[in-house]
Parts: structure tokens; sequence; C-alpha cells
């Protein structure tokens, strides 16, 4: 049994002697990224050349297909196979588990006649080049039996429910907590769809060495992934060997695999040859998860001091039909403010829309663009610095539970973020700051998301020329996870950052969890210690019971290590030279971490705070991001460069889900109206202004024995909120369905006669 | 059809398919994979490389067309071993996450310091004038290039830390 108190033991992180832990050190992978020589799955070199597959997506929306011509696909220059359901290769039925402990069950491609969302892939074409099979694609010929597509979120509304298992939460009595109060805002928000649009499509390359099935792809999560396409194809588990070494990109979207994995096997396993597959832009946007829309309803009822006497978010939102997905973006709130009547839930729509899955920050991201514009409101009624406002409501425990906070610097953030930005320089009245022909205004939001330890192993080898070498089945997105897992490993075993090497993304490798919930560092960064730890105490035992070594009879727990070399006292011998002889095949050990068991006494989380400036033209109702500061409470920092970039990114994403992202259902069609990178707009240099994190010095202990906790969501929860409440002090208008494009605002602007 | 293009100083005969992109002769044919493909429509800047010199989005273009061209593709600018300036400084400011846009970013910004110092106007260029070298100025030039990790801050630092070493 794992208890919190285990981690209270120093341990070489804590220490950092060498000063490593939380050094800006440079990408352990960067010199292969900017090179261009890190191969991502679909550049993987195979054994021999490939053959290209190219998946054909459905041309409706719900219904079945009706018939499948593929005579002229096949006939087509180059074609070596062409399947639709009606030939495609057998696959084990959805859901099977012939492994009872597998982390995923068979899915299978091309399952059946019918469509169930728009873009479905329905067809695949191998051909010799990618040439020829798109060439081959256009010619399948496919009828269908079309229903009219139920996907008008906003029409269905009436017909939401609770997600299964869930119940709302309500503490004290909101609606007579609500009723009561002397100051109210009650409003409704709503958030769009918004896609991933990870710059690496979903692509996999897969080949057979005998019954081994070797396939690379490109997935957050390498355990489910290698037993899905195990279950799927009807293989062992253990004759699928899952690699994922470079990621272009995840954010949630690549947190399972897609039909070009199990399509790539299948056709490999078919031809006898290395296939390769990968999504196009356009199919990444129907054929991946989304991130669903939600409808938000925020109230909140206050004193004329600014406390908050009651406070309720109810979400609505949607998932594909026979998903239980759920958008949970009522549930940051129950620890953030307090309030002693409360009142959080959610309601679910099933549409013929494709799979709704997680997104970076799922739940705060669209959760803070209700609530801390709502809170902005609030302040203004109450004529209140919203600064203030949210100082006035900071809970001395966890609101909801009652359970004391592992750390909370809440408050800190708000504080100081005020004092870096220059708050005290904003007009409380919205319109008042004029920039040539930009109406310039200040908002802020409070940032929170909580943090998780999920169980993890790791393997750390000395190889005997004093090499450390970390594996694990861990992931990067581009998250920083070799650069951290090379420091924890260099600064555990006192060696230069030279001397470690990490391999991840592979499913031979001890299991971790992956990349996602921002979890990773914290879980994967753990186990990489336990690793590193026990390999120290085997080095000193190896080395006190080698009657070769110059330590030989000493106590082994009085072994030190320095710059590669152990000692006790004045005895000293390097680390290779004790491998070399003593161990000549290396040394090799396995560390796990377990969450702790009263971990849950605690209410964990990472806070931040956000602080943004925009400037608004009232003629033409564009907004510009001008300046973003976020400041952020989140454990040990391990590296405040790749850190510091996660934040960075989390907050321009959140100012482009206030000002751009949205991706609206043609309901006659049940599609989405952006299918590329024109129409769906992410932001570009252009957009983005002076932007900077700020990380204050925090340790958790009750987090994980590092006292980390992770940032990769955190950055973007309330950044675009904050953005929302700056254009409303810039401008005077508040607008609160997103995204807040220039003809909302203009229509805003009209309104107030300017 | 025979294509000849010089791609990073080594002239490459090819036979090829017409409808094959620069992008893709240079990541199938030639296994150069460090021009990435993120949209194949001229939309996300990662497939750029620099065509006789100038920036161009390699997916838009056919390899054919490029007969007798000089290509110079990320491979082409530095190596692990002996990084270019803008390579090092990508590295030492943190300007990626993912990885996958930046061999794009880095050659249109080698396009892009070429087109200043040339003095080609973009929008943010007073009408007549020489371009500064502004973040306003490369934010506006480097655009083209979308990055979903978002790391623009640390690519203009970047660039301007390279800008400076390569003076």
């Amino acid at each position: 049994m794992t208890s919190v108190h285990d981690w209270d033991v120093t341990n070489p992180v804590k220490t950092n002697r060498t000063g490593l832990i939380g050094k800006a050190v440079e990408r352990y992978e960067g010199p292969l990224k900017v090179t261009g020589t890190a191969p991502y799955a679909y550049e993987v070199q195979p054994p021999s050349p490939p053959a290209y597959g190219v998946m054909v997506g459905a041309a409706i929306a719900a219904g079945r297909i009706t018939g499948a011509d593929i005579a002229a696909a096949e006939a087509s220059p180059g074609v070596l196979a062409v399947w639709t359901h009606l030939n495609v290769p057998k696959q084990a039925p959805r859901g099977t588990k012939a492994h009872p402990r597998s982390s995923a069950g068979s899915r299978p491609a091309l399952e059946d006649e019918r469509v169930a969302y728009f873009g479905q892939p329905v067809a695949f074409v191998i051909a010799d080049t990618l040439e020829n099979a798109v060439a081959a694609s256009h010619l399948v010929k496919l009828t269908y039996d079309a229903d009219a597509p139920d996907v008008d979120f906003l029409a269905r509304l009436d017909e939401a429910g609770q997600p299964p298992g869930e119940q709302d939460v309500e503490i004290g009595d909101f609606a007579a907590g609500f009723a009561a109060a002397a100051v109210q805002v009650d409003g409704t928000w709503t958030t769009p769809i918004q896609n991933h649009c990870q710059m690496e499509p979903c692509a996999s390359l897969v080949w057979f060495e005998g019954d081994k099935c070797i396939a690379h792809t490109s997935v957050q999560m390498v355990k489910p992934a290698q037993h899905g396409l195990a279950e799927t194809i009807g293989i062992p588990r253990d004759n699928v060997h899952l690699m994922t070494r470079y990621i272009g990109g995840g954010f949630g979207g690549k947190g399972q695999t897609y039909d070009d994995l199990t399509l790539a096997a299948l056709g490999a396993k078919a031809l006898g040859r290395p296939v390769k597959v990968a999504f196009t832009r356009q199919q990444m946007m129907h054929g991946t998860v989304h991130r669903p829309a939600t409808v938000q309803r925020v109230r909140l009822g206050a004193s004329r001091d600014g406390t908050l006497d009651a406070m309720s978010m109810m979400t609505w939102t949607h998932c594909h039909k026979g998903g239980n997905f759920t958008e949970h973006a009522s549930n940051f709130c129950r620890a953030l403010y307090a309030a002693p009547n409360r009142l959080t839930g959610h309601r679910l729509v099933r549409l013929d829309l494709p799979a709704a899955g997680a997104m970076r920050a799922p739940g705060e991201a669209s959760g803070t663009m209700s609530l801390e514009c709502a809170m902005d409101e609030l302040a203004e009624k109450l004529g209140l610095d919203p600064l203030e406002l949210r100082i006035r409501n900071e809970p001395a425990v966890d609101p909801e539970n009652g359970r004391p906070f592992s750390m909370r610097q809440l408050v800190r953030c708000l504080k100081e973020g005020a004092q870096l930005f220059g708050w005290d320089r904003r007009l409380p009245t919205p319109g008042q700051v004029r920039d040539g022909r930009w109406l310039v205004g200040m908002g802020m939001a409070a940032a929170i998301r909580g943090n998780f330890l999920l169980p993890a192993k790791c393997s750390f080898t000395v190889e005997p020329d004093g090499t450390i070498v970390v594996r694990q089945g861990m992931t990067d997105i581009g998250t920083g996870t070799y650069t951290v897992l090379a420091q924890i490993a260099a600064e555990t075993l006192a060696v230069p950052l030279g001397q470690v090497r990490v391999e991840i993304g592979d499913s031979e490798l001890p299991p971790a969890p992956g990349s996602g919930g921002q979890f990773g560092a914290a879980t994967a960064g753990s186990a990489a210690l336990m690793a590193g730890m026990k390999l120290r105490t085997a080095i000193a035992e190896l080395a006190t019971g080698d009657p070769g070594s110059p330590l030989h009879a000493g106590a082994p727990d009085e072994v030190t290590f320095q710059d590669g070399v152990i000692a006790i006292s004045n005895r000293s011998e390097t680390l290779s030279d004790l491998i070399r002889r003593a161990a000549p095949d290396g040394l090799t050990v396995e560390g796990e971490v377990r969450p702790a068991q009263d971990a849950q006494q605690w209410s964990t989380q990472t806070y931040g705070s956000h602080f943004v400036e925009v400037g608004v033209d009232p003629v033409t109702g564009e907004v510009r991001v001008r300046r973003m500061l976020g400041v952020f409470a989140a454990g040990r920092i391990l590296n405040a460069a790749t850190a510091r970039s996660q934040l960075t990114g989390g907050m321009i994403w959140g100012a482009a889900s206030a000002l751009t992202e949205a991706n609206p259902v043609d309901v006659r069609y049940g599609s989405f109206l952006n299918q590329d990178l024109a129409q769906y707009l992410v932001p570009v240099q252009a957009d983005i202004g002076e932007v900077d994190a700020i990380m204050l010095d925090e340790v958790d202990d009750k987090a994980n024995p590092m006292g980390i906790k992770g940032v990769g969501e955190l950055g973007n929860s309330g950044a675009g909120a904050a953005v929302a409440n700056a254009v409303y002090n810039a401008c005077g208008v508040r607008v609160r369905d997103y995204p807040i494009t220039p003809d909302k605002l203009l229509a805003g602007l009209i309104a107030q006669g300017r | 059809m025979r294509t000849t293009i010089t791609v990073n100083g080594e002239a490459r005969s090819l036979d090829l398919d017409t409808r094959t992109t620069l992008l893709d002769m240079l990541r199938e044919h030639l296994k150069l994979t460090g021009a990435k493909k993120g949209c194949d429509h001229g939309q996300c800047g990662a497939c750029t490389v620099l065509v006789n010199g100038a920036r161009i989005n390699s997916c838009l273009t056919l390899a054919v067309s490029h007969d007798g061209d000089e290509v110079v593709s990320i491979e082409g600018v530095g190596t692990v071993g002996r990084l270019h300036p803008v390579q090092q400084a990508f590295l030492a400011e943190d300007a990626f996450q993912c990885g996958y846009c930046t061999p794009g970013q880095i050659c249109s910004t080698l396009g892009m310091l070429r087109e200043l110092e040339a003095g080609v106007p973009s929008q943010e260029t007073a009408p007549g004038a020489k371009p500064d070298f502004t973040g306003a100025e490369i934010r506006e030039r480097m655009s083209g290039n979308i990055c979903r990790c978002t790391a623009y801050p640390q690519i203009i630092a970047a660039i301007q830390r390279a800008a400076e070493e390569m003076a």
C-alpha cells in the first residue's frame, strides 16, 4: 500500500544536487527535429518498399451502403487491393477481448454496411504508389440509403439526459441561495465544435516479420493501441510490436488509434509487404475525434460585498450515438470558488456525428469560457475589481468535499500576475482607451486543472560504457517527455546529461499510460525516479559485493554518486569500470509508481491566472490579441523551457478558442462546414502578440515523489475567458456565443450605437 | 517522366509520375522526409523548401515542373553534427514542441530572411519603405507556417537570435 507519506523521504530530484531539475535544458530529441531526421510514423523506412493505402470516406452521415462498385478502381493502374465492407479481410467482432486484460477491444474497419457519421472510412484502396492509390480511390462508387442525419445539437437540447452513471451534484440548497442573493448573474454561453488539427495527420506503417506485426503509428497511448490492433486482427498481443517514437502533436485527438492502423495491418498481412496509410487533412476533420459543442448555463448569486452565496454550472453537450464521451465542462468549478449553495451537472445528447473526444484541457477549456466571464459580469454588477472578486471567494478547503488543498497558490498567481501585467492601469468602464483605430481593453481569468498520478513502470539500465538507458512505453507528443526523463535519470544517477539515452514509444518497453490529461510527466517521471533509485541501490550492492572494486566490503548505503563516479569516502571508481568488470552485459532494474491510496484525502489541483490586453477595431469588429501573461503554480517544474512552452501553447490555444476556432455542422448533410486549415482557423503568427508564462516556485509533496504537477492543460484553462473579458473591457460588448467573430461584435457595437 | 533536380547540392535524376508533387518526390522517392505533409494543400507550410533560393510550398508544385531547379530541403540546411544557426536558435529558444512543422518553419525562415534583405515588402511594410526587422514584420511573414503547438513567441525569439548570429 502506498501512502503520500512514503514520498516524504528525500530523493535526488528533491535535492537536485547538480541543478538539472528545473533547468531549461534543450530538448533531448531536438537536434533530430530541427534537422528533419526524427522519423514520424509514415516516414519510418520499412525493410522493403511499402504499398500505399488511401481511405475513402462516406458521403452520408447516417444510413447504409446499398452497393459498392469497385471494378474501375480495381482495374486502375498499380492497384493491389480495393476493399469495402463486402470484401475486407476478417476481423474480430467489435469489442472482442480475446485476452481478458486487453486495454482496448476490437475495432474493425469497414465493419458493415452501416454508416454512423459523415466521412467514416467505407472503402480502402492499396496501390504501388501514392498517386495510383489516390487516383483509384476516386473510382470507388458507393451507393447509399441515407437517413436524415440527426445532428442538430441545439434543436435536441430538450432530449438531453444524464451521462451514464452520473448525477447532479448539489451542496446546500442552490435554488434558495440563488433566489435570496442580493446580486445575480444568470447567463447561457455556447462553445462550438473544435478540431485538434495536429500538424501531423494520423498515419500508420505496418509490416509483418513472420507472425510478428511491426506497426508504427502516431498515438498518445501505447498499450491500448497495441492491444486494440491485436484484438482487431485476431493475433496474440505479444505478436504486435507497436511503436510511436515521434508524434506530430496529439492534444487528446491521438488518445486512440483510427482505421489507418487497422487497414495498414490488414493490407500488410494480405499483400505480404509493408503498407502505409495516412489521413488527409480533410479526412482528419471528420475521421478523428473533436471537442464537442456545449451550452452552459451559469448562475451566480452574491452578497453586496462580493461573497458568493450560490453558484451553478450546468452543461449540455453531445457525443456520437452509442458513445458516452462527455465534455465535463462543469467539473472544474467544484474546486474553484467558495459558495455554500452549489449545483453542477451535465446533460448529454447523442447525435449522428463523428465521435466526440478529449481535446486540450477537456472540461476546463470549455467551462472556463462561461464561468470566468460570469465572474467578470458579477464583478461589474458589484462594482468590484474582478481580481478582488476572486480573492474574496477564495476557499479555505475544497468547497465541494471539504478536503484540504494539497497546495493552492491561486491568490498568489492572481496578485503577481496583476502586478507584472500592469492590471492597475485597467479602467473598469469599457470603451475608454483608444490607440489609433483600436479600442484597447484588459481582461483576466483564473486557471485551474486537476492533477493525477497513474500507475507506470520504467526500466533503467547502466551499460558497460556507463551510459544510463531509460526505457518506458511512454510517449512524447511535443511535451518534453524525452527531455525530462533524461534530466531525471542524469540527476538520479549523477551522470552528465549526455550519458543518458532515452527509449520510449514502444509496446515492448515497461508500460506507462502515455500522454494525456497533464498526467504524463508526473506519472512517467515518478516511475523513472523509482527505477533510478533502484539502480542506485543495485549499483551500490554490485560494487560493495565485488572483490575487484575499491568499494568492496563497504556499506551499500554509504555509496555516493557524482559525475559518473561511485565512491565510499576516498575509495572510488567510475561507473563504467565497475559495470565493465562486474556486469559486462549491463545492469537493468525496473521501477514502478502507483497512486497513493491516501492521496484522495487532499484536493490536488494546478492553478494560474491569465491577463490579456486586446485591441478591438470598432469599424470592422476585428480583435487583436496584443499581450497575454499567465502566472502558474503547478508544483516543481522539471524543465523551465519545455514547461513554459506548453503553458504559452495552451494560452494561445485559448485565445483562438475565444476568437476564431469553430466547426459548425451542416445540418442538411451532417458534415462539418470547415474541412481544412484554410477554413478552420487555427492561430498563425500574425494573430499572436506578446505572450509570456511565469511559473511560481512550488513543491506539492502530496502529488507524487517528485512534488511536480502537470502543465499541459493548465495554460489553456481560463485563457479564452480572459480574452473575452478583455474584449468587453475594450468595447463594451459581451458575446456569449463563441467564437467572438467580427459579425457578432459588430452587431453588439451597432446595438450600442457606436 | 525523366526529371533532373539538384537536391541539397546533388543532382538527382528520377523517372517520375507527372502527378508526383515535389513534396512526395522528396519524401517517397528520395527518402528525404524532413519536409512534412501537414495538409497537402499549401495551407500549413510544413512542406516549405527552398527552390532556387526562394521558399515554396512543395506540396503545391509538381516535381516534373522543376527540371533543372535547385532544391534545398531541411536536410541540406544543416546536420545534427553541424547545425545551421537557425536550427541552433530553434533548439536554444525551444521554438518547437512536436517538431512536425519545424523543418518548414526553418526553411521558411531562411527564405524570409532573404526576402527581407532584398527589401521585399509585406502588408506590415509602410508604402515605399524598406522593411524593418521587427517582430510585426516577422510575424506577418511567418504566418504561412502554422504551428499547432503554437511555439509562436519562441519562434520569433529564435529568428531574432539567429539573425543576430548570422549578421
